[in-house]
């Protein structure tokens, strides 16, 4: 039997993604909030081989509470933008994507849009973007110019939530016609016309919404990988479940529990109408892996007082073990995986040391990387920018 | 004894996307590779200037209704390429100019206390405002902000982000892994603002940066600009003109600040600068001009012409007279830049010019716009950098280089090690943040400042 080579991300927040995870004897807690924690989680994933790291974001402090602060002191709080942690990392790493999340709510799309364009410049054509909704209450009262209901998981409001999608899917849209808006070839240096660009090969996007107009281009050339990397995690909770990765992502993160499960949405994914190349599904994973998994996530779930909970099916087990799940949720369709590490550097070591080699037993992991793009890496070409005229 | 000398400040300005930025020379590398930016960091942080400085331009340029296309054309996002320069560089500071009329406090906040943690204390703003709707069209605000708001809305803005900025108390997270304890118990204050700008309310969500405040750094020479640098900034980034010029405006502004309690040197004024060196000053003047002549093609000399005109001077042969047609009154031609207040007497004083001097279109552009701040020997540019502190009409330069990426290179090699001689720059980083490279205090924390 032939493998097909399984695609592998890692997803950066903090200190991991247990809640106790910085209380773990590995971490370093009092480092969380300088460049060297990051590089060194980011050079391990380099090393390992993985195609992208993810890294959170949000507009408001962590809290436990649906929306809200909490006033917990015992988890981690406080972030960094995470774009311009991703291209802090860019210099120190040379073939792993990068892949921050930014909000499309609150932010202007034209700026977030030439932050990843900058971000692929910086990394030579590693960007990628997570896009991700703020709808909470809290995070728009740091804005104050949208009245928003309190969230409330037992009472979601689906005409509120689709409003943000729709919005998230122009501003991807703004964001994309802005990456084309420069054609390659834009740049000319004609010393005998004196003419630095050729503006019949700049185009103005002339974007209008019910949100924001944008009227381009960019300011900012066209990046190196033409289109950066879209990205979506989608729970399947929107009125017509994955509409946001069909319109608009070229990788949808799903959370499914089971194989079968896995299977369900893979072809719900698949029954949403889309042009172009389909939407990679991958999979996203909470993952303890070693020897002593289970017994450091008891630890930790009782450091927190309570057991681990998430919207990811958690994992807690050897390497061989999460190989063998990898590799039958693949039978179900899941293309590749993103795969949150309970505690960092410890679970983020066991997958790219151990996982990987597992997986390359079985033929589904490279032993070095194939390409130097983030969309080489996933198999994607450079698409040509929109607004180039066809060849007569 | 004698007391020490005043000591130069400098600043790398990254070449802009203007004419002062000469792309048809073979040595012009890549606006946007970030080997360009690395290049221009690295050479600054090796001739141990205080900081690196990104304009802004937030729509491309027109003229005539179309994209201007004779200058350089495209710039990276300044915040994220800031980062990615925090990387591989140490001690230079990282100044971004980006506008309080198209960002948000909390966000952009968090973006410049994010980039102060990445750089270890080496983040500066400097803060520009726009009012012309033009740039709105790229935004959801859209539209235009009278032109009497720039200010308040800039004041409001800074404000609010340094309200944003204290709200982490600097002992914020004490990570106590035994007792459970990540924070201490009320150290993240609750913010609420109300004010003619911005109504939010809520807490910020990135810990105490190491500077504390990044830098603030103001542009602008108007009265309003010298007011708001008074109250709020750091360093005052202004025009360059001659010695006298620079006494007054430095009387003018540091006399300012004691209105609002602050301390002559807690406001550095750096002019821009620009620069042509040779082995001697007669081969400065010759490159000088050889510069000049790159920086104003044959069409440039046109363009510069058609904005003055306001109109379109398309016809006429640049290395030609100047023909006999009166501007436009009232005709608005060019977009994304200032615009000219009165052309009927700017082109008065234009054609005065060229026929005293019997000059070509082109010779008379080059006359007229922006030549050189400095030009000479190292020694010279030395000494003129040197007189311009020493008798305080300046207290540093931001230097904007015509290369890009080497257009430093001279400078560094050549000026910084007399300006070391002198005793008046630095021969190493004493301090690490850029507060310390300008000699500035900490802000106190919850201090209003």
């Amino acid at each position: 039997m032939t493998t097909v080579p399984l695609h592998l991300a890692v997803a950066l927040d903090g200190a991991g993604w247990h809640p106790a995870a910085w209380r773990d004897p590995a971490a370093r807690p009092r480092e969380l909030f300088t460049a060297r924690h990051w590089a060194a989680l980011v050079t391990e994933a380099e090393r390992g081989l993985l195609d992208f790291v993810t890294i959170e974001d949000a507009l408001g402090l962590q809290s436990t509470l649906f929306d809200g602060p909490d006033e917990r002191v015992d988890q981690v709080r406080g972030r960094f933008d995470a774009v311009l942690l991703a291209s802090a990392l860019a210099p120190l790493t040379t073939r792993i994507g990068l892949v921050p999340t930014a909000t499309t709510t609150h932010t202007e799309p034209f700026h977030v849009a030439i932050g990843i364009a900058t971000l692929d410049h910086v990394s030579n054509g590693r960007a990628g973007w997570r896009v991700q909704l703020s709808p909470r209450r809290t995070e728009a009262a740091h804005f104050g110019h949208r009245d928003i209901p309190l969230l409330d998981p037992d009472r979601v409001d689906l005409d509120h939530l689709a409003n943000l999608f729709d919005e998230a899917a122009d501003a991807v849209e703004v964001a994309r016609r802005l990456w084309d808006s420069w054609e390659d070839d834009a740049e000319i240096r004609d010393v005998p016309t004196g003419r630095f660009v050729d503006r019949d090969r700049l185009h103005y996007i002339d974007f209008t919404g019910p949100r924001f107009s944008v009227k381009g281009p960019s300011i900012t050339p066209r990046p190196p990988q033409g289109q950066p990397i879209v990205t979506v995690l989608d729970h399947g909770g929107s009125r017509v479940p994955y509409e946001l990765p069909a319109r608009a992502a070229d990788i949808v993160y799903v959370t499914p529990h089971s194989r079968a499960q896995a299977a369900a949405i893979v072809e719900q994914v698949r029954s949403v109408p889309r042009d172009g190349q389909p939407v990679k599904v991958f999979a996203d994973l909470l993952v303890f892996v070693g020897d002593d998994a289970a017994g450091r996530k008891a630890r930790l779930d009782e450091l927190a007082g309570a057991e681990l909970t998430s919207d990811a099916a958690v994992f807690a087990g050897t390497a061989d073990e999460l190989a063998e799940l990898l590799l039958d949720w693949q039978q179900a369709g899941i293309e590749g995986y993103r795969l949150r590490p309970g505690v960092v550097p410890v679970d983020l070591k066991a997958i790219t040391r151990h996982l990987t080699s597992a997986l390359r037993r079985h033929g589904a992991f490279r032993s070095a990387y194939e390409a130097g793009t983030l969309r080489g890496l996933l198999g994607l070409g450079r698409p040509v920018s929109r607004y180039t005229a066809p060849v007569a | 004894m004698t007391a020490p000398r005043k000591q130069v400040h400098l600043a790398a300005h990254f070449p802009g996307v203007n004419n002062t930025t000469v792309w048809a020379d073979p040595r012009s590398e890549s606006q946007i590779d970030f080997a360009s930016f690395e290049h221009l960091a690295r050479t600054a942080e090796r001739g141990r200037f205080d900081f690196f400085f990104l304009a802004e331009g937030l729509r491309l340029r027109e003229l005539k209704g179309r994209i201007h296309d004779l200058d350089v054309v495209g710039r990276p996002e300044s915040l994220t390429v800031l980062s990615a320069l925090s990387a591989v560089t140490t001690r230079l500071g990282l100044a971004a100019t980006v506008n309080a009329t198209f960002n948000e406090p909390y966000e952009l906040a968090r973006r410049l206390a994010t980039l102060d943690h990445l750089s270890e204390g080496r983040a500066a703003w400097n803060v520009v405002t726009t009012s012309d709707a033009f740039t709105g069209e790229n935004f959801r605000r859209g539209g235009y902000l009278d032109r009497a708001d720039r200010y308040t809305r800039a004041e409001e803005f800074v404000r609010l982000s340094r309200t944003l900025w204290d709200s982490w108390q600097p002992s914020a997270i004490v990570a106590d892994q035994d007792r459970g304890a990540f924070l201490r118990p009320d150290s993240i204050a609750t913010v609420r603002h109300q004010g003619r700008h911005f109504d939010i309310e809520g807490r910020f969500n990135v810990p105490r940066s190491p500077q504390g405040h990044p830098v603030i750094i103001q542009a602008g020479d108007s009265d309003e600009g010298r007011e708001f640098a008074a109250a709020t900034a750091d360093v005052i980034f202004s025009r360059h003109g001659t010695l006298e010029e620079g006494r007054a405006f430095y009387i003018d502004v540091k006399r300012r600040l004691a209105r609002h309690g602050r301390e002559p040197h807690q406001l550095k004024i750096m002019p821009a600068a620009t620069f042509a060196l040779g082995d001697t000053d007669a081969e400065a003047t010759e490159r000088a001009a050889e510069i000049r002549r790159l920086q104003v093609s044959p069409q440039t000399a046109i363009a510069f012409l058609e904005q003055i005109w306001g109109r379109d001077m398309s016809a006429y042969d640049p290395e030609g007279p100047l023909p006999d047609v009166e501007p436009a009154a009232d005709q608005s031609l060019s977009q994304g830049r200032v615009q000219l207040a009165d052309r009927v007497a700017v082109a008065a004083k234009w054609r005065a010019v060229a026929e005293e001097k019997s000059l070509t279109i082109r010779e008379l552009v080059i006359e007229m716009t922006g030549r050189q701040s400095f030009v000479g020997s190292p020694a010279t540019v030395a000494g003129q950098i040197d007189e311009f502190v020493q008798t305080d009409a300046a207290d540093g330069f931001v230097l904007v280089p015509h290369l890009t990426p080497g257009g430093l290179d001279d400078f560094v090699d050549r000026v910084v090690p007399l300006l070391q001689e002198r005793g008046v720059f630095r021969t190493e980083y004493s301090g690490t943040t850029l507060r310390d490279h300008l000699g500035l205090t900490a802000p106190v924390p919850g201090g209003a400042s």
